[in-house]
């Protein structure tokens, strides 16, 4: 099996795994005063600080993943107007009743002109929520500039950055948002672990209530475990980074070049190395994917989080393709351990089954 | 929690651990702080004709910082006249035994105790 | 004397069984599949993998799996019943019923919705820490919308009677929710025969792993609740996020492994907890068992060691991790709301131990726990002024403190 679909979940990193097992040998509530808290305390109390320093951040607590920060950070500063836009993953887009949604233009991107008229039409200023990279495109929206609007208008802002821990260069600092979404499993860590990294005047109204952990933002026993081993994929993935983008950006030059054929959305954007949003022209996205799966290769349609709704990416849909396009659209993302032969194997399952329906279409 | 190792040394080997005879003339007894509080400390300085604190002896409930405190204080007063035990102040208790915030109750508590038994002391000898 | 630290917190967290950690470990590895993944044979098995934990995790509560959703705790699934359960039908009711000694995210959850507008009623308990069911009774209105009492409390371990509960609260067209973190795989507990309408477990209390839990919400009558985490709409809609394989598979196989051995291990714990209880009786005069002596779990014992102060007597006995109370705010000087809400006076309540044994207690470890503690609470009554006068015939109660 070659599994091509890092997007939806990233195989757990060796080094996680060891963090994760040698955290397993420690009872005990991290809230407690005894020893055994105490100790449990320290590992959780270590991976926070090495993970903040390495992602620059300031404030940050642990929640059970991506979509609980997202929700986290879209309710928790009460009622204010928000802003999101409409390539978000669901989390942000159904976080809250009722968001104002930003459209993108062709290429994926927020345009920051119709960004700043959007923000200064509301009485009062609110939050900003826009992904740094996008999960089935890969395209980077200009964050940094977004951020300079929104101050000036008195915003605040949120970045959901799940897809982007490893894959681009990323420093809360520099980015200058308030509140910003990691995710363990996104990055090599376990699943049912994330984060909600703050500044340091942001404090939240909690989701979760009940012993008030977390500086009173999230409560319930915080699982050693999975902190631990997300720490330690995390910073693996920062110090691996430069030399694994380059690398999977070779193999992502190496299939878009062996596939004049294929479409690639995003690609006039600034995108993400370890991701490809592909279309074939004429053959639908399920027939794809029963096709690769029979072949041994696994990719997706687009988000995972469907729940096995088949349902057209809002995200394609966002960039202005044509139901058409979008039916025929899948998603390969890669990965640490992805070889060039696992790509040399999409890319020829790829032709095969593009042939093969043109084929059936000629005959 | 993590005590400090004097906290923990005055916790382990208490000095002066006992009680004097109230009664007596030449002792002074202090009981300050509150069961509902957590903390209850027992004080008695037994002066001598000169004004020297000869013998000091303490009962505590509570913490181990609290315990700490008012083991250190006995220690501290004992040769001390009534004057100088009762310029002992809580922060030189509190930075000594390296108290945390929440434990700077204790320290205070001891200051009283100290002051409680030495009015105590006065009260008995009114001419003094 | 042994050194070797000896656990007896297990109401606080249990270790992860070292059986439910290898059935989990595949999952972290080589099984690593989004079981959200509809395309591919990674997503397939993990779901399978989760599936199988559902029925797990229902057997236990003799539900159906479909009534089972995963969440990322007790904590969460406590907030996700009461206030989902709230919000929901706030049209329609905006009463809640609860109990004062129930578990922080509990009361918090239900203090949130006070500030929202909802009534809730704190239903007292009895000395024994019970509710009375005449008083819950008497509470109900037409606009009551939920019962929220727990199972098993955290603290002293008491039972609740959930079938009388339960029956009340289904007469009356009520909701039933109960917090039985600490109930599940220690108690038998089956939520049609006792009319429980909303569950939330955790699987860090039953030996599985940190960081999961679950809601049984009710399928038949239905119970409708507005979700607190939106997005992908996994679990009904109930509660979105990418579900954790590994901790799904955690939670159901700790399910499974408590399911089989409970009734062997209660035998187990109870003749612990009373071998425990008679040395320390036999050896030292006013302590005080909180709770009732049979309506409690057989793994608990809150005791109060008059006239000794309770963190001053944790620090003599540092080889055993045990907490003088929950261990969410042992850090705080506060007693504890628990023995408080039983009439416990706050002196007492300033010197108790809760002591928790669980699947990995030896009776060598309760031997030298209760050598420990009687030494050390001998110790410490000589140096404490209230044992001194208690046995000088002093009442305590007649001296004027100076509360500070």
């Amino acid at each position: 099996m070659i599994y091509l679909d890092y997007n939806a979940s990233v195989p757990l990193r060796p080094c996680a795994k060891k963090a994760m097992l040698e955290a397993y040998d420690f009872e005990g509530n991290p809230s407690s005063p005894h020893f055994a808290g105490r100790k449990v305390r320290s590992l959780i109390d270590e991976a926070r600080k090495s993970l903040v320093k390495g992602i620059h951040g300031q404030r940050l607590v642990f929640t059970s993943g991506g979509t609980e920060a997202n929700a986290l950070a879209l309710s928790g500063l009460g009622e204010m107007p928000l802003v999101v836009s409409s390539v978000e993953h669901e989390s942000v887009l159904k976080a809250h009743t009722n968001p104002c949604v930003a459209p993108v233009t062709a290429a994926g991107i927020l345009d920051l002109v119709y960004l700043e008229k959007l923000l200064a039409s509301f009485d009062t200023p609110g939050l900003l929520s826009l992904m740094l990279v996008n999960n089935e495109t890969g395209v980077i929206q200009p964050l940094q500039d977004a951020v300079m609007i929104a101050r000036k208008l008195g915003w605040k802002v949120h970045t959901d950055a799940s897809q982007a821990l490893g894959h681009i260069p990323l420093s809360f600092e520099e980015l200058g948002v308030d509140m910003m979404t990691l995710s363990s499993h996104k990055c090599g860590g376990p699943t049912g672990v994330g984060a909600l990294v703050l500044k340091e005047d942001i404090q939240l109204h909690p989701l979760i209530r009940g012993g008030g952990q977390e500086f009173g933002m999230r409560s319930g026993t915080l699982a050693a475990p999975l902190i631990v081993g997300f720490a330690a994929a995390a910073l693996e993935v920062l110090s691996e980074r430069e030399e694994q983008t380059n690398r999977l950006r070779e193999l992502q030059k190496k299939v878009e070049d062996a596939l004049p054929m294929a479409r690639v959305y995003g690609k006039e954007s600034p995108r993400a190395a370890h991701v490809l949003c592909l279309g074939m022209p004429g053959v639908s996205s399920e027939l794809q994917l029963m096709s690769f799966d029979l072949k041994g290769i696994a990719i997706s349609m687009g988000s995972a989080c469907s729940s096995g709704k088949t349902k057209e990416s809002h995200v394609l849909k966002g960039m202005g393709l044509s139901s058409e396009d979008v039916k025929c659209a899948i998603r390969m993302s890669m990965g640490w351990k992805t070889s060039e032969k696992d790509i040399d194997n999409f890319i020829k399952a790829w032709n095969e089954i593009f042939l093969s329906q043109q084929m059936k279409e000629a005959s | 929690m993590a005590y400090s190792a004097k906290v923990i040394d005055h916790y382990e080997n208490p000095r002066n651990v006992g009680s004097l005879d109230a009664q007596d003339a030449a002792v002074g007894t202090g009981l300050v702080g509150a069961p509902a509080c957590g903390d209850v400390m027992k004080l008695q300085i037994k002066v001598s004709d000169q004004g020297i604190i000869e013998d000091a002896k303490f009962k505590t409930f509570g913490c181990g910082s609290a315990i700490a405190s008012s083991s250190l204080v006995t220690e501290w007063i004992k040769g001390k006249s009534l004057e100088e035990a009762g310029e002992i102040k809580n922060t030189t208790i509190a930075q000594h035994l390296s108290l945390p915030p929440v434990k700077i109750h204790c320290s205070m508590l001891a200051e009283d105790a100290i002051r409680a038994a030495i009015r105590d002391y006065k009260e008995k000898h009114p001419s003094a | 004397m042994v050194t070797r630290p000896i656990y007896l917190d297990y109401q606080s967290t249990t270790p992860c069984d070292p059986r439910v950690l290898k059935v989990m470990l595949p999952y972290f590895t080589e099984e690593f599949g989004n079981p959200h993944s509809r395309s591919h044979a990674y997503g397939w098995k993990a779901e399978e993998a989760v599936d199988h934990a559902r029925e797990q995790v229902a057997a236990i509560l003799s539900a159906d799996p479909r009534e089972v959703i995963f969440t990322s705790g007790a904590t969460e699934a406590n907030n996700l019943a009461i206030k989902g359960v709230a919000h929901f039908y706030k049209d329609q009711k905006n009463h809640i019923i609860t109990c004062s000694t129930e578990h922080k995210c509990v009361l918090d959850s239900c203090r949130h919705l006070e500030q929202e507008g909802f009534k809730v009623t704190y239903l007292p308990v009895k000395s024994n820490g019970l509710i009375n069911l005449e008083d819950l009774r008497k509470a109900i209105t037409n606009q009551t919308v939920l019962v929220s009492i727990m199972a098993v409390n955290n603290e002293i371990g008491v039972i609740q009677p959930l079938a009388e509960i339960g029956k009340i609260c289904r007469e009356a067209g009520v909701f039933f929710h109960t917090d039985a973190a600490q109930a599940v795989g220690k108690i038998p507990l089956d939520v049609n025969a006792m009319n429980i309408d909303l569950l939330s477990l955790s699987g860090h209390k039953l030996y599985g792993p940190k960081g999961v839990g679950a809601l049984y919400v009710r399928r038949k009558p239905r119970v409708r609740l507005q979700a607190l985490i939106n997005g992908g709409g996994q679990e009904r809609g109930m509660r979105s996020g990418t579900l954790s394989t590994p901790l799904c598979v955690g939670l159901g196989e700790a399910c499974a492994l408590a399911q089989t051995e409970m009734r062997a291990e209660s035998i187990r714990l109870k003749a612990l907890s009373a071998r425990f209880y008679k040395a320390i009786q036999d050896s030292l005069e006013e302590v005080y068992l909180n709770g009732d002596a049979d309506q409690r779990i057989p793994g608990n014992l809150n005791i109060s060691f008059a006239h000794v102060e309770g963190e001053g007597l944790m620090m003599g006995i540092k080889e055993l991790a045990l907490s003088s109370g929950s261990a969410c705010t042992s850090a705080s000087l506060e007693p504890s709301y628990v023995l408080r809400a039983l009439g416990v006076e706050v002196e007492m309540a300033h010197t108790s131990l809760r002591i928790g044994f669980g699947r990995f207690t030896t009776e060598e470890d309760v031997d030298t726990a209760a050598k420990m503690i009687i030494k050390e609470v001998g110790r410490l009554r000589d140096m404490s002024p209230l044992w001194e006068m208690s046995r000088q015939g002093i009442d305590i109660k007649s001296i004027q403190w100076a509360e500070h």
